[in-house]
């Protein structure tokens, strides 16, 4: 029985034309591109059409893409590069309650060296009003930061509208867009931000390779220190077989998105109906339609999401919790909690990222089989007879 | 998810689900919050358990765990059935993952407390109804502390700024 694989943002699969262009790099380049020879010089030509690619995936600049070791890394250098450039500016830095873990705990670090931080509340879509960040503007801010698509409930947020008062204001915006750039078309001239994080390992590139936009003229000190690769913003020798695999993946994502998107759109629509038809007390999280087109969040009452991706998983179907028993700090998902939800039912989350291998039959496997397991755990749960008795 | 065969078994077979109408005895520790709730009800004939049976809200290890105390308790006497400890639990499963042997190790806690509940029924001490709204499990305190300074630390950190020392994983909790 093969396995169905429904966790698309822990790790996508190689696009066939990325492993090609890496076993070719390997086979045929060795130089660094920091050497002026004959040996370097290769590399130093694969460098940079992997940056004209990944450059033209978000339609930046090549000189203002900066390679680096992924989404994490990309996120750090944004707001601690930012907090650097511009201490003498002012200390405050505005974010939401919903990003990611790289955006909170950087500006934890950030906290720790005397700079404020407003996390802004979301609504029960998660999303960020624009209005409530130009409140929390202050002479003292200096940066900006709210994802564009959410990694746990899939809600764009609205990153331009949000751009355009952080430019009113002189204020520099950076936006994670991890899980959605590759996905969804992102262009960084509509959406106006200073900084954009991105990461291969999202749209069929390898792991550990990322890149941040960096707008030119933009105040970033750097965040490893060193020689002067990537236009003096990110010191060290590039870890040029994964970028060659990044640029190849941008290239592919941008060429293939047109095919991609109805598809996942049609195959998450399939899953959600199925899935609101079949399972009784349900709660599908994120926004109905300003949306990831590959993320389906959905909360199942009475249950637990570890036990139920346990039985999943025994069906060869994979897919992801955000319940604190699964997660390594065992706390509820903070993005969860940030739309208002109940501990309990936070605990019931399942995370299903789709990808291009994916299939209709994959979707019904899933519909065939989770109505029963979702009961199963139900019938073992004390939650369920005392909601039910009551 | 690194689980032993026998936690695998149980969780996938889970043995004694359910509820004993007109049972003698209720447990309830853990609530939903912290992750992982556990009720367990028995009956008790000359002071053996002849039945007892579980429900449970919680992870793969919860269910394992909660299966495999009905299954030791079961034709104990109630002084050999307070001697079970949560540790003999998980050496039973053949071992837990460190995080879960904190949250989701609850069985004897739950079995301990169904017989409590039994002997202060027949003291006469509660009406036969279980109360459910007991103190949870977890006492949670505001923010995150260093466990050897006290002072509060930021959420996760590795490390505590004030003493230097290493913060426990577990801590987190």
């Amino acid at each position: 029985m093969g396995v169905i694989y429904f966790d698309h943002l822990a790790a996508t699969p190689l696009h066939p034309r990325v492993k090609e262009a890496m076993t070719h790099h390997i086979e045929t380049v060795y130089g660094n591109p920091a050497t002026d020879n004959q040996v370097g010089q290769p590399a130093a030509q694969a460098l940079e059409e992997a940056r004209v690619r990944v450059a033209a995936l978000i339609n930046a600049d090549p000189k203002e893409v900066v390679f680096n070791s992924g989404g994490t890394e990309s996120v750090n250098h944004a707001l601690k590069g930012i907090a650097i450039g511009l201490r003498e500016k002012g200390r405050h830095i505005i974010t939401s309650n919903i990003e990611h873990k790289s955006v909170l705990n950087s500006l934890r670090t950030l906290r720790l060296l005397d700079y404020r931080v407003t996390s802004l509340d979301v609504d029960q879509y998660g999303l960020v009003d624009p209005a409530a960040v130009e409140k929390a503007i202050t002479p003292e801010t200096i940066l900006i930061s709210i994802m564009l698509g959410n990694n746990e409930i899939g809600t764009i947020e609205p990153v331009a509208d949000i751009a355009k008062i952080a430019k009113k204001h002189k204020v520099m915006m950076h936006s994670d867009a991890v899980a959605a750039a590759g996905i969804i078309p992102v262009d960084v001239q509509d959406l106006g931000v200073n900084l954009l994080s991105l990461a291969a390992n999202q749209f069929y590139g390898p792991p550990g390779v990322g890149a941040l936009y960096v707008r030119k003229g933009t105040p970033l000190w750097p965040l490893l220190d060193g020689g002067l690769q990537e236009n003096k913003r990110r010191a060290g020798t590039e870890n040029l077989i994964g970028i060659v695999g990044m640029g190849m993946a941008a290239e592919m994502a941008r060429l293939e998105m047109p095919q991609r998107l109805p598809r996942l759109k049609a195959l998450k629509d399939r899953l959600a109906q199925g899935i609101k038809d079949s399972i009784p007390e349900i709660k599908i999280n994120g926004h109905p339609t300003q949306c990831l087109p590959h993320l389906f969040s959905v909360s199942v009452e009475y249950i637990e999401g570890e036990s139920l991706v346990m039985m999943l998983d025994d069906e060869g179907i994979i897919v992801a919790t955000r319940s604190a028993c699964a997660s390594g700090s065992l706390r509820a998902s903070h993005v969860l909690i940030g739309t208002g939800l109940g501990h309990a039912l936070a605990q019931g989350t399942l995370v299903f990222t789709l990808g291009v291998d994916n299939t209709e039959a994959d979707i019904d496997k899933v519909l065939n089989v989770m109505p029963n397991i979702v009961q199963t755990l139900r019938e073992m749960s004390p939650l369920y007879k005392k909601e039910h008795t009551a | 998810m690194a689980y032993s065969p026998i936690v695998m078994d149980h969780f996938k077979n889970p043995r004694n689900v359910g509820e004993i109408i007109s049972a003698d005895g209720v447990g309830e520790v853990g609530n939903p919050v912290c992750g992982d709730m556990m009720n367990v009800y028995i009956k008790v004939e000359n002071d053996r358990l002849v039945d007892v049976k579980f429900k449970t809200f919680g992870c793969g290890a919860a269910i394992a765990v909660s299966s495999m105390i009905t299954e030791m308790a079961r034709g104990k006497t109630l002084q050999e059935a307070m001697k079970i400890t949560n540790a003999d639990v998980a050496e039973a499963l053949g071992g837990l993952p460190p995080n879960k042997l904190h949250c989701s190790n609850l069985g004897a806690d739950a079995l301990h407390s169904a017989i409590k509940n039994y002997l202060d029924r027949k003291a006469g001490k509660v009406p036969a109804e279980v109360d459910l709204d007991k103190e949870p499990h977890h006492k949670q305190r505001e923010g995150c502390y260093c466990p050897y300074c006290q002072k509060q630390v930021e959420e996760e950190s590795p490390m505590c700024i004030f003493c230097g020392k290493e913060i426990p994983h577990e801590h987190d909790h």
